[in-house]
């Protein structure tokens, strides 16, 4: 675990003899509103080049809301704002002159709840992605392969490519989102809890592709499973909040650290499932 | 434990059971009541179908196949009728009208859904709705008075530059009194109903669906191309058929605005051209008994294409979009 972090000061942490690395996604003191409510304060995050980060914490503190935030989303919703910064590889994604569809190409995201195109193929909606950012790519066919295989689901429909994504089960239809967003190879990858409706042999498909995009992309996982947090990620980051009071990191560092020895009480009672 | 299984005798597996409900009182009353009001949809239905084919029966068993075919219409009189004409002339003006509706209400539809400002969005949709209920007759005498002496040089300047194009073509520079003017004023009829409908079903997309194409990096465009109109298709072809029903029965607006004659002719911006409302609300005072019958046969005519155009666009739409129905 010789990865540089932020702990929750912000400050960069870098192995004695290492070159600090610039990391893909970062964000500065970023804040979220919905309307007048505040749900982020001050969130200073770095994920580093092909590292696998995990935010935990309990239900409503926001990670859903940081999630869509580092990647364009949150601007979606009427009456949403934000304060700070993204940097994807050291450039602002809220910049002036850039385009929200091509952070978001850039930036991959699996949604909470599976979101298939009820209109499309299993097919076409593995290649939808490409479609709608106009890329084009040989070899479709071993690309939908290709990414169904890593998502867990070629065995199940590799003969009903042709039957509309929404006539899956709740479970297939997330495999086939987490497909989907693989085949444009984004340079980072947002997951909000991608294995909540997932038996768990498909779980550990997911993982282990996890651990496999880990090499070559960016990764920040959304999870409420401390197993797979601690299975799975480099580097998790605790998120505390509620309805009154903004979500803030209470503690980041290296999975193993954070797990082992926290060094913020509640930390240690959020992970041993004492609240939350 | 899985041999003592495989040895033990094996029974039957049981047979499927029929599934009962037990509704309640209240169940029970409303379903009579809807039922009810579901049949005498059907009831009316077939009493209009039924007057109309007796009403019919004695001009259609004098004409025979001239019906269709004869270019007159003088049933009192030489007692030579037929909808040709009228015919050509009600799909052609109905037709005009759609094509000229469709991307009007489609565009105003996503501007409403998908680019208005939050505070345009309510007006706007009220506005269209509140010009959905304009009577025809204003539309009409508007496009009378105003629309028409206003078109010819939009007419003219047509025939000029796309009269290679055959129904823009002209034989006479005399421009005025035309389907095309018929089409226009029958489109912005058909505008509000068709853009009402439209909006209502894509706002009906699930949020989730669309952020999933942007989240893919989808411009809005590409979304709404890829997934919305996808995702409305069926709707839409719904609405224009709304529209497309409404434009065939169209009269006030066609009996004020075209002069009558009973040729086919594509050149929609020549005067002249009719259609079967038209025709009836023109001649229904005047006719005699003969006439009146051929009348009705020409509703009867005008009734079945109505049926017949609805029942082919829900084929198409059932064809065409297997997957909503697993969604939805
Ligand atoms: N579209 C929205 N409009 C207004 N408030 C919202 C919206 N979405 C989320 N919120 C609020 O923002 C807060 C954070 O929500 P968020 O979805 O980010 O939580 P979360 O940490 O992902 O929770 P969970 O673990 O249950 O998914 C909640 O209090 C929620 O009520
Ligand atoms: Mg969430």
């Amino acid at each position: 675990m010789d990865l540089p972090v932020t702990l929750d000061h912000g400050d960069l942490v870098d192995p004695p003899d290492a070159a600090p690395v610039v990391p893909t996604l970062e964000a500065r003191r970023v804040g979220a509103w919905f309307g007048d409510h505040q749900i982020l304060e001050d969130i200073d995050l770095a994920m580093a080049p092909n590292t696998v980060t995990a935010i935990i914490g309990p239900s409503g503190c926001g990670k859903s809301t940081f999630l869509r935030v580092l990647n364009r989303m949150h601007e979606l919703v009427p009456g949403a704002s934000l304060a700070g910064e993204v940097l994807l590889d050291g450039t602002d994604v809220y910049g002036r002159g850039i385009r929200p569809s091509s952070t978001r190409l850039h930036i991959g995201m699996v949604f909470q709840k599976p979101n298939p195109f009820p209109t499309m193929s299993i097919r076409e909606n593995v290649l939808s992605g490409l479609k709608l950012a106009g890329i084009r790519r040989p070899d479709h066919d071993g690309l939908v392969e290709q990414c169904l295989t890593r998502a867990g689901l070629w065995n199940e429909v590799k003969d009903r490519l042709g039957r509309p994504g929404g006539a899956l089960s709740g479970g297939q239809q997330q495999r086939l989102c987490i497909a989907r967003s693989l085949a444009v190879e984004p340079r980072v990858l947002l997951m909000d809890e991608p294995c909540s409706a997932l038996d768990p042999s498909s779980t550990r498909r997911i993982e282990e592709t996890i651990r496999e995009l880990g090499t070559e992309v960016t990764i920040v996982i959304v999870t409420h499973n401390m197993h797979q947090a601690a299975r799975i990620s480099d580097v998790t980051a605790f998120f505390l909040g509620d309805q009154d009071r903004p979500g803030t990191i209470v503690e980041c560092g290296p999975t193993t650290e954070l797990f082992s020895t926290p060094n913020d009480p509640r930390t240690e009672d959020y992970i041993q499932g004492r609240f939350g | 434990m899985v041999s003592a299984l495989a040895d033990a005798p094996v029974a039957p597996s049981p047979e499927r059971r029929d599934l009962h409900d037990t509704p309640t009182v209240g169940d029970r009353v409303f379903r009579t009541v809807v039922t009810g009001a579901a049949w005498s949809v059907l009831v009316v239905l077939g009493l209009i179908g039924t007057f109309l084919s007796l009403q019919a029966w004695p001009a259609l068993h004098d004409a025979g196949r001239h019906f269709f075919t004869v270019f007159e219409w003088d049933p009192d009189g030489t007692g030579r009728f037929g909808i040709a004409a009228v015919l050509a002339g009600t799909v052609t003006i109905a037709l005009l009208a759609l094509v000229l509706a469709l991307p009007v209400s489609l565009g105003t539809a996503l501007f409403i859904n998908e680019y208005a400002p939050k505070r345009l969005y309510g007006a706007l949709t009220m506005l269209i709705d509140l010009l959905a209920a304009i009577p025809s007759l204003i539309f009409g005498m508007w496009g009378l008075t105003y629309l028409q002496p206003h078109l010819e040089g939009t007419s003219r300047w047509l025939s000029d530059h796309v009269g290679f194009v055959p129904i823009f073509s002209t034989n006479r520079p005399v421009f005025g009194s035309s389907m095309f003017v018929c089409g226009l004023v029958v489109a912005l009829m058909i505008v509000p109903i068709i853009t009402s409908v439209t909006r209502e079903v894509l706002s009906q997309a699930p949020r989730a669906t669309c952020e999933a194409a942007l989240a893919l990096g989808g411009s809005r465009w590409g979304m709404i191309r890829r997934v919305l109109l996808p995702y409305g298709r069926s709707g839409i072809v719904g609405a224009s058929m709304l529209g497309l029903g409404r434009a065939l029965g169209e009269t006030i607006a066609i009996a004020l605005i075209l002069s009558f004659n009973y040729r086919i002719t594509a050149h929609v911006l020549e005067p002249g051209g009719g259609s079967i409302a038209g025709l009836i609300a023109n001649s229904f005072p005047e006719a005699g008994d003969a006439g009146r019958h051929a009348l009705v046969a020409a509703g009867l005519a005008l009734f079945v294409l109505t049926l017949a155009v609805n029942t082919v666009a829900r084929i198409v739409v059932r064809r065409s979009a297997p997957s909503r129905q697993v969604v939805l």
